[in-house]
């Protein structure tokens, strides 16, 4: 074959796997097609008009729904991407294998996404590369370590992903050297995740006074760390569950009947982080003499959260894991993800200025936008796990070298 | 081993970086040290008469429209894309007492510490200013400001941040900021911080019974630039007083400091554990 040859027939590979390879009329794409594209045309009138055309953000206010569910919830459900590459590579957890690649991939795309959110919420987007191309560095920012730490673990994800995009491709040299750049790419990502997965928390560590006591102590960076561990695990194991269902025939038998195991392994980790959390909540309450807001309306907000979504959840985690009882690890993991929701709500939009006379609340174009967010990440998932050997068992010529 | 090797050499690169990046910390340098001497404004509530005459200088010295003054002026106004700086009016044990807001330029601003992008600058002189050519609008800065000063042009494609920068501008040309050189009723007092806080002591203990015995902005925030007095206590004329005395940059000190300390030894101990495991692995398999 010359050159040439190669060249076109590469092509053509790659303009054959741009194509849709499911079934259009899905549910989901009836769904998720027109609220994408209305959610394309409210982005242009926010940069052709402002950001405040299509969002309810005051001056009071200046960080709403993009930035507290998008960025910090969106962040927080990332998370599981670094606990499992912790499992399966520096612990060598061969147990978590199968999920390991779809976790990965899960947490690069939200990463990609959430910072893609991020954008619009800026209002000069176009000044975004003077912190990262070294002129104006603002090193005493939190905002700037987390910037800088979202673009190093995309890459250190991208690079824990490559192998899968190598052996799509058949390359098979490249695959090598891909391959053996994974554990680097996992230490630095891991020590990266701690750092802004705390960060997001340190962001609002100046904003003193406008949030919550009941939400606000200087132990927020803590809190938000630990709390990302079994959110993002939460999210491994709603998401292992939906694509086991939509893409079954990709999984091997052999995962297929390891998945059961996966996930209560994650349900029993998840019991562990969550005990830990809610532990360090109580902690803080006792320490911070918080008493005096309980019987209020924000108090029983705050005991709702603590006792519906975080107490209620990880004991469903335990009693599920000691009954070996699947759904009811489903129904803890559905539980965990909506008190996280409600958690970083309360810090960055509910709990924000809960003072002040008028309350923020996200416009219905606010919503539509985040959902396209929420949607195009999920076609791109899609797109790759039906091309790539995500779920599926990678090819025979890789998996000999290891 | 060849794998282990470079992933340890990655780390030590990595930590390098941080290490060098993560030594000025600190965000700007408060009053006094190395020399540099903050310049301020002493505000004397009663001395002001509320002829609003300032919002108009103000606007005239920075391109903004005039502020619409009718007969239903709501008493509390808060600072807006369009006004750098209001004057409230509130009834007090001791009559009417009118009050001045804009940024207050704090010695160790919070919003100067948020920004990263260095468009929010304290500059030596002592105004904080916005710089246009940096800034990317992520709005931290209105997150942290504990004063909410900072404002957002929400309509615009284009938007700025507005606040005082204490006519930085006039200072550079030798003039003094357009409110103060204006006001009819000498309620404001341009000087160095220092002359500042001298100034307001000696007219506190002059006229004991007219002052309160408290100078607002020598401590709030860790001291800020502009000073207040007032005739009664400063909850009665609506100045935040749940505000910390201390610096509010200091409060992501902490968290900032451990960065380079994780980053040297989460690699290490990953890379340990590592290890440690996989031997574990290969002996069990022999």
């Amino acid at each position: 074959m010359t050159l040439e040859q190669e060249n076109n027939t590469g092509w053509k590979f790659f303009l054959s796997e741009l194509k849709p390879k499911g079934k259009l009329l899905t549910p989901f794409n009836i769904i998720s097609v027109p609220i994408v594209l209305l959610g394309i045309v409210l982005i242009v009138i926010r940069f052709w008009k402002g950001i405040g055309a299509i969002t309810n953000l005051t001056q009071e206010v200046p960080w709403g729904l993009w930035i507290g569910f998008d960025v910090v919830t969106g962040v927080a459900f990332a998370g599981g991407a670094y606990v499992v590459t912790f499992l399966v590579y520096i612990l060598h957890m061969k147990k978590y294998y199968p999920i390991m690649r779809a976790t990965v991939l899960n947490g690069f795309l939200a990463y990609v996404f959430y910072a893609g959110a991020l954008l619009l919420d800026l209002g000069r987007p176009w000044n975004v590369i003077n912190p990262i191309i070294g002129n104006n560095f603002g090193v005493s920012s939190v905002l700037f370590l987390v910037a800088w730490h979202f673009l190093l673990y995309m890459i250190a994800q991208l690079i824990e992903f490559s192998p899968a995009i190598a052996e799509w491709l058949g390359a098979k040299r490249i695959h090598k050297i891909l391959s053996g750049m994974t554990i680097a790419a996992v230490i630095f990502g891991i020590t990266l995740s701690t750092l802004h997965q705390s960060g997001l928390g340190a962001l609002y560590l100046m904003a003193k006074e406008k949030i919550h006591p009941l939400w606000y102590s200087e132990f927020l960076p803590i809190m938000f760390f630990v709390s990302s561990i079994f959110a993002g695990l939460s999210m491994v194991i709603f998401e292992g569950s939906i694509s086991h269902r939509v893409f079954f025939q990709q999984i091997s038998e052999k995962n297929h009947r390891a998945q059961n195991t996966i996930i209560m392994g994650l349900a029993k980790i998840c019991a562990g982080a969550m005990f830990a959390y809610f532990f360090l909540q109580i902690l803080v309450f006792i320490h911070d003499k918080n008493w005096n807001f309980l019987d209020t309306p924000m108090g029983y907000w705050f005991m709702m959260e603590m006792i519906g979504f975080i107490l209620l959840p990880m004991m469903l985690f335990y009693v599920s894991y000691r009954k070996g009882n699947i759904t009811l690890i489903r129904i803890a993991s559905i539980l965990t993800m909506l008190g996280i929701i409600l958690n970083r709500l309360n810090v960055t939009v509910i709990g924000f200025k809960w003072d002040a006379p008028i309350h923020y609340i996200p416009s219905w174009m606010e919503i539509v936008v985040t959902l396209t967010v929420i949607f195009t990440e999920i076609w791109i998932f899609r797109w790759v796990i039906r091309r790539m050997p995500v779920l599926s068992d990678a090819p025979s010529w890789a998996k000999n070298e290891h | 081993m060849s794998i282990t090797r470079r992933g340890f050499f990655k780390a030590v690169c990595a930590t390098g970086a941080v290490l060098a990046l993560g030594r000025e910390l600190q965000a700007s340098p408060s009053a006094g040290k190395g020399g540099i001497e903050y310049r301020g404004m002493l505000y004397d509530s009663t001395l002001c008469k509320g002829c609003h005459g300032c919002e108009f200088d103000c606007a005239e010295a920075n391109g903004l429209p005039y502020p619409e003054l009718g007969q239903d002026l709501p008493p509390i106004r808060t600072t807006s894309e369009t006004q750098r700086t209001v004057v409230n009016t509130y009834s007090t044990s001791k009559g009417e007492v009118f009050v001045k807001v804009q940024c207050m330029h704090c010695n160790e601003p919070a919003c100067v510490a948020a920004c990263l992008t260095q468009a929010m600058f304290k500059s030596k002189a002592g105004p904080v200013i916005w710089r246009e050519d940096k800034c990317m609008g992520c709005r931290y800065c209105m997150v942290s400001c504990p004063f909410n000063i900072p404002k957002f042009e929400y309509h615009s494609p284009n938007p700025k941040i507005i606040k005082c920068d204490l006519c930085y501008n006039r200072l550079k040309t030798g003039e003094i900021p357009a409110c103060a050189a204006n006001c009819p009723n000498e309620a404001l007092f341009y000087g160095t911080r220092r002359q500042l806080i001298k100034e307001a002591r000696r007219r506190i203990v002059e006229n004991p019974t007219k002052y309160v015995d408290y100078l607002y902005g020598e401590d709030e925030a860790g001291g800020t630039c502009w000073l207040y007095l007032s005739p009664v206590k400063f909850e009665e004329i609506g100045m935040k007083t749940t505000i910390q005395k201390s610096s509010y940059p200091a409060l992501t000190k902490g968290f900032l400091y451990s960065v380079p300390t994780i980053f040297v030894l989460f690699p290490a101990l990953l890379l340990g554990m590592h290890q440690a495991t996989k031997n574990d692995h290969q002996t069990k398999e022999e």
